[in-house]
């Protein structure tokens, strides 16, 4: 039984990872054919630093990755802050209309926005609407719920009383909220963010539909690539790409051992004085 | 000792047209130990909040040193809080937790850290600087948030029951050291608890509510000895609650029989509620007392024995420290100072009938106890 589990184990993890390794293994091939490794080389890790297409479409990806889990971090949090404080009904219905974007089906939101976009341009007489500030809306738009979902728990853990106290002991409300509130939901607003980050630098369905020449994110690009023969400095790029979310997980999941580590503690803690 | 330092006039509140707090009037004097007492539900915690600023009153005035403070928010007002969690910062440590008030008002560091050492010494928790809040246990904690109210110097220290989360022997050391504290520091208490003993042991001055209203405010001699109702004689020890009618002064009748007593001031014939505290009723032989009965049940509580006696119909709950076996039929006696007579009020009939005695009553007493605990944490 336990060798049946541990090698269906086993067969998770090869579907999972499998490709990834194929992809990062065919990055350091001199050859094209994926199926025949020649020899190691770093040759297609020079020719992506020297690629003056990729490169700046990554650094598109990331710009818009960035600003947008910034300003869906900041606007999540002050939602899930809102969201906490209401009285039961109203924060059930909230956090109903929070998850349907979640379980919406991307290719429907993507279009739905671009619909938006264009109706929105025609009235304001805007020639082409598509470009940054509408591929930045429709990421922060997708990455809201992400954060209010990691902020809420947080704020639910929390001693109701905390803010209180701190205004007890002379904090303004905004004090307290800084010194006292955002420390305490600080793991949740990070992962929140971090989850955000990693959704919108990857982000393929919605972005097509809202995107403008001017600016081209890299997973859309991508997607016109796989027309031709794919270049080995591509699976160089996935790897590299690949790297980065790993990272950023790998962060994620640190924070959160550690606070549920801090947050098991308290328990058994209360749970003995009780 | 008798400045008067807060007063509530007229004070009501509702939350969505219940009413909370039914026109509470009351003052509280400088360097007193009130105690705000009542089952959850009764308005007590409302009205710390009111005084502390978390809440303001629907209608009324909240006075302190005889300027309106009603719309003066939390951080101006000279009080500090205990919440009834604790409520300590668990992102920083014991220092910077107690620190937290001195460093708002922008203290120099280093009176902050002669006082944050004193206030250290104070509740007897010395080398604990460095402490993360996750690693103190509760009674640590309570000393800590204790602690942390103090150092800023408050004229008026607000508890919101905050021995609730300890165990009983905890519970009896923190009420010896906070009534300490509270002498020490010479500033106001006001203690909120649905604890009557804890009530008793500490206070200058009871207030006893019940359904956003003040019942009795007293010293606790008074409240316990002169309860005005049914209520408060209730919910303040075991008492025996029977209809009686007052003959003239200083004379009841109750239970077909005549009684001496020291109350006086009633009208001819008016019908009032008497009291009999259980342990005030001396046991004597069936044919030399005022009454006789039958021992029903017999429970044995350590120093003294519940025992329920039936009289013709009507039990009561004695307390004695001599046994008597169930089935026993004695006679008891009743001095015209063991006798309190009290106006009917609306609670009159409600309590002090051990008809339904069961030995458990106390377990029911402490689930109910309990219950009221979690009651009044949702009640915020």
């Amino acid at each position: 039984m336990k060798k049946t589990s541990s090698v269906f184990t086993v067969v998770i993890f090869a579907f999972l990872y499998v490709p990834m390794i194929v992809l990062a293994v065919a990055s350091f091939n001199t050859g094209t054919d994926i199926s025949v490794f020649k020899s190691f080389t770093l040759n297609n890790y020079r020719e992506l630093l020297r690629d003056n297409v990729l490169l700046p479409l990554l650094l598109n990806s990331v710009i818009v990755a960035v600003i947008s889990s910034l300003f869906a971090t900041v606007l999540g949090t002050a939602a899930a802050l809102g969201i906490h404080s209401m009285g039961g009904r109203m924060r059930r219905m909230t956090m109903a209309l929070t998850n349907i974007p979640l379980t919406n089906p991307e290719i429907v939101t993507g279009i739905s926005l671009a619909l938006v976009f264009v109706f929105v341009g025609q009235v304001m007489k805007i020639k082409s609407v598509m470009g940054f500030v509408t591929l930045l809306i429709a990421h922060i738009t997708f990455n809201l719920p992400y954060v209010i979902l990691s902020v809420l728990p947080k704020l639910r853990q929390m001693d109701d009383h905390l803010s209180e106290a701190a205004m007890d002991l002379g904090c303004t409300p905004s004090q307290a909220f800084f010194k006292v509130v955002l420390p305490e939901i600080m793991p949740g607003v990070i992962s929140g963010a971090l989850m955000a980050f990693t959704m919108s630098l990857d982000d393929f369905v919605i972005s097509y539909f809202v995107y403008g020449p001017g600016f081209v994110t890299l997973p859309v690009e991508i997607y016109n690539y796989t027309k031709k023969p794919l270049q080995p400095k591509i699976y160089a790029l996935f790897t590299f790409m690949f790297i980065i979310i790993l990272l950023a997980m790998i962060i994620m999941n640190i924070l959160q051992a550690r606070d549920s580590r801090r947050g098991s503690r308290s328990l058994r803690r209360r749970s003995t004085n009780a | 000792m008798s400045k008067e330092l807060i007063r509530l006039a007229d004070c009501c509140m509702a939350f969505d047209g219940e009413v909370v707090l039914n026109n509470i009037n009351l003052y509280i004097n400088d360097s007193e130990f009130l105690t705000l007492l009542g089952p959850s539900g009764c308005g007590k915690t409302t009205t710390l909040r009111i005084i502390g600023g978390f809440q303001k009153p629907t209608s009324g005035d909240v006075l302190f040193d005889g300027v309106r403070i009603n719309d003066v928010p939390p951080h101006k007002r000279q009080v500090n809080t205990v919440f009834q969690r604790y409520a300590l910062f668990p992102h920083l440590d014991v220092y910077d937790n107690i620190a937290f008030g001195l460093r708002l008002k922008k203290l120099p560091e280093s009176e902050t850290a002669s006082r944050v050492r004193d206030m250290l010494a104070l509740v007897g928790m010395k080398g604990f600087e460095e402490r993360k809040i996750d690693s103190l246990s509760g009674g640590q904690m309570q000393r800590i948030a204790i602690a942390r109210a103090l150092v800023n110097r408050p004229k008026v220290l607000l508890l919101d029951e905050p021995l609730g989360a300890l165990d009983l022997r905890l519970r009896k050391d923190m009420q010896n050291e906070l009534k300490r504290i509270q002498q020490q520091m010479g500033i106001t208490f006001i203690y909120v608890t649905h604890d009557q003993e804890e009530a008793l042991t500490m206070s200058d001055t009871i207030v006893v509510m019940d359904h956003g209203r003040i019942q009795q405010i007293g010293k606790p001699e008074d409240i316990y000895n002169e309860p005005k109702n049914a209520f408060v004689a209730d919910f303040i020890g075991e008492s025996n609650i029977l209809d009686g009618v007052m003959r003239a002064d200083r004379l009841v009748e109750f239970l077909g029989r005549r009684f001496p007593c020291v109350d006086f001031g009633f009208d001819k014939d008016e019908p009032v509620d008497v009291v009999i505290r259980p342990e005030d009723i001396d046991i004597v032989a069936a044919d030399s007392g005022h009454l006789c009965g039958s021992v029903t049940s017999v429970t044995f509580k350590g120093v003294h024995y519940d025992i329920i006696v039936d009289f013709h119909g009507f039990k009561w709950l004695i307390q004695t420290t001599d046994y008597h076996p169930v089935g026993a039929n004695i006679g008891i006696r009743l001095e015209p100072e063991d006798i309190h007579i009290m106006k009917k009020s609306e609670y009159s009939g409600m309590f002090g009938d051990y008809s339904s005695y069961s030995a458990e009553y106390d377990e029911i007493g402490d689930a109910e106890a309990d219950a009221a605990g979690e009651e009044s944490e949702n009640e915020e």
